[in-house]
C-alpha cells in the first residue's frame, strides 16, 4: 500500500522545510487532501504517526483540511460541486465536466518550535 | 481497520453500509468536518461553527486551544511556535523526476506510453503484438514492472527489442524515479517509441507520473463494463483506453458501448479502440494512434530546435550591436 510511501514524502518535506528554518521540533503538519484525491486521509494519517517516530515531527499534531470536489459543467457554463469521479453534474446531469478542485494533495504548512 | 496500512475504516462500504460500527470519534468523521484533527486515541469535541478539535486528555495540547489556523501568537513563557508555509505537492519529488524524464525525452524525440490495467488484461500480449506489427516504422524500447520475475520482459527481448525488467517486489506501481533509473540501462534512439509496462494494477499507478506522455488503460472484456466507474481514478488519468481480447465478447456479457460510456463519464472526451491481440482486430486503428504522437512529438522537437536557432540570430545580432558600441 502506498500511503506509507506518501508518508514518508510528507516526512521528507517537513524535515528539509524545518532543517531550512533551523526548526528543533515539528509539532504540527496541516495537509489538503482533496476529495477527489487518490488517498484516504485515515490511512495517510495512521502511516504519518508510523512514519515520524524518531524524527523531528515526532507526535507533531497532523491537521487534514478536505477540499471538496468541483468541476467545470461544460452545459451549465459553471462550477459545480462534484461529490466524486464519475459523478454527474449536479445541475444538468451532464457528464462533460473538467475537475477544477478537490484532486490535490498538499503539504500546507508546519508549526515548528 | 486494517492494521498494517490503517485503510479501509470509515470509507469501506458493504452494502452501502459502513463495513463496521463506528466509534464516536467516527461519527464525527462520517459528517465530513472541514478541518479534521487526528490524534489516535482523541477525544473529539465539535465547535458551534461546525469545526471539531480532538485532543488527549493531560497531553501537550491543552483544552481550549481553538481549531482553525496555526499561526496564533504563542503563549506567554512558552518557545516561540512559527508557521512555516510550505504549500508542496506531496508527490513533487516523484514529479519533478517526471518532469525531468519527460524532458529526456522530448529531447530526443521519444514518445512514451505508459500501459495501465488490471493483472491478466493482456497488456505484455498486446504490447508483443504491437510491436510486431510496428515492424520498425522507428526504434521501439520497452521498461517491463511487475512485482517478481522478467518473464514479461524476455517475451518483449524474443520479439526483437530491447527491453528493461523492473521488480518492485512488493510495490504496487512504478514511480518516476524507477523509471529514471531503469532509463540508464537502456540505450534510447532518437525519434523512438517507449512503452513502459506498469505494475498491474487498477488503483494505485494512477496517481504516478513517470514522465510519459500519454496514460493508456487497457480494459479486456472479461474484466466487466463497470470498471471504469469502480475504478474511476485510472480511467480519469487516462488519455486511451484500449478495450481488449474483443474475440471473446461473444463469451461473456459484455457491452462495449456501455464500457466506453461509463469510461467517458470519469474522463470527458476519452479515445477508445477495440482490439484483439489474437486476431488482429484494432490493430490497424492503435498503431495509427501511435503514429500520431510520434509525429506530434517530432513536430514539437522540430518546433523547439526552431525556436532555438531563431533565439541563436536574436543573439547573435544583439552580440554584433553591443561589439559595435563597445
Amino acid at each position: 500500500m502506498h500511503e506509507m510511501a506518501l508518508a514518508q514524502s510528507v516526512l521528507e518535506i517537513v524535515e528539509a522545510t524545518a532543517r531550512r528554518h533551523a526548526a528543533q521540533r515539528v509539532t504540527a503538519v496541516r495537509l489538503e487532501i482533496g476529495a477527489l484525491s487518490h488517498v484516504a486521509a485515515e490511512a495517510l494519517e495512521f502511516c504519518f504517526d508510523a512514519v515520524t517516530r524518531g524524527s523531528l515531527a515526532e507526535r507533531a499534531r497532523l491537521e487534514i483540511e478536505t477540499t471538496p470536489g468541483a468541476a467545470w459543467c461544460v452545459p451549465c457554463g459553471e462550477t459545480v460541486a462534484l461529490p466524486a469521479l464519475g459523478a454527474p453534474c449536479p445541475q444538468c446531469g451532464s457528464y462533460q465536466l473538467a475537475v477544477s478542485q478537490g484532486d490535490a494533495m498538499r503539504v500546507i504548512d508546519i508549526e515548528v518550535a | 481497520m486494517c492494521t498494517t496500512c490503517g485503510c479501509g475504516s470509515s470509507e469501506v462500504r458493504i452494502d452501502a453500509k459502513t463495513a463496521e460500527a463506528p466509534a464516536a470519534h467516527e461519527q464525527a468523521a462520517l459528517a465530513q468536518p472541514k478541518y479534521r484533527h487526528y490524534r489516535p486515541g482523541a477525544h473529539w469535541h465539535r465547535h458551534a461553527d461546525g469545526t471539531w478539535h480532538s485532543h488527549v486528555h493531560g497531553g501537550a495540547s491543552a483544552h481550549g486551544v481553538a481549531a482553525g489556523p496555526l499561526d496564533a501568537a504563542p503563549a506567554a513563557g512558552t518557545a516561540a511556535a512559527r508557521t512555516i508555509r510550505i504549500e508542496e505537492d506531496i508527490l513533487a519529488k516523484n514529479d519533478a523526476i517526471a518532469a525531468e524524464n519527460r524532458r529526456f525525452f522530448a529531447d530526443r524525440g521519444v514518445f512514451a506510453l505508459n500501459l495501465v490495467s488490471s493483472p491478466g488484461s493482456g497488456k505484455t500480449t498486446l504490447l508483443v503484438r504491437t510491436i510486431e506489427a510496428w515492424s520498425r516504422r522507428t526504434p521501439v524500447a520497452v521498461i517491463e514492472g511487475d512485482q517478481q520475475t522478467s518473464r514479461d520482459a524476455e517475451r518483449v527481448r524474443a520479439a526483437g527489442v530491447p527491453a528493461v525488467q523492473i521488480n518492485t517486489a512488493r510495490g504496487c506501481h512504478l514511480d518516476a524515479q524507477m523509471v529514471a533509473h531503469a532509463l540508464t540501462h537502456l540505450e534510447i534512439a532518437e525519434d523512438s517509441v517507449l512503452f513502459i509496462e506498469n505494475v498491474g494494477n487498477l488503483v494505485c499507478p494512477a496517481a504516478f507520473d513517470l514522465g510519459e506522455a500519454h496514460k493508456v488503460v487497457i480494459l479486456s472484456v472479461t474484466e466487466g463494463e463497470d470498471k471504469p466507474l469502480k475504478y474511476p481514478d485510472m480511467f480519469h488519468a487516462a488519455d486511451l483506453l484500449l478495450v481488449s481480447k474483443v474475440d471473446l465478447a461473444p463469451h461473456v456479457d459484455f457491452d462495449v458501448a456501455t464500457a466506453i460510456d461509463y469510461a467517458r463519464r470519469v474522463r470527458p472526451g476519452l479515445e477508445a479502440i477495440v482490439v484483439s491481440a489474437r486476431t488482429g482486430a484494432g490493430l490497424d486503428e492503435w498503431l495509427a494512434w501511435i503514429e500520431r504522437g510520434v509525429a506530434a512529438g517530432r513536430e514539437q522537437r522540430e518546433g523547439s530546435i526552431e525556436a532555438l536557432r531563431r533565439r541563436i540570430v536574436e543573439l547573435e545580432g544583439e552580440l554584433a550591436r553591443r561589439s559595435e558600441r563597445a
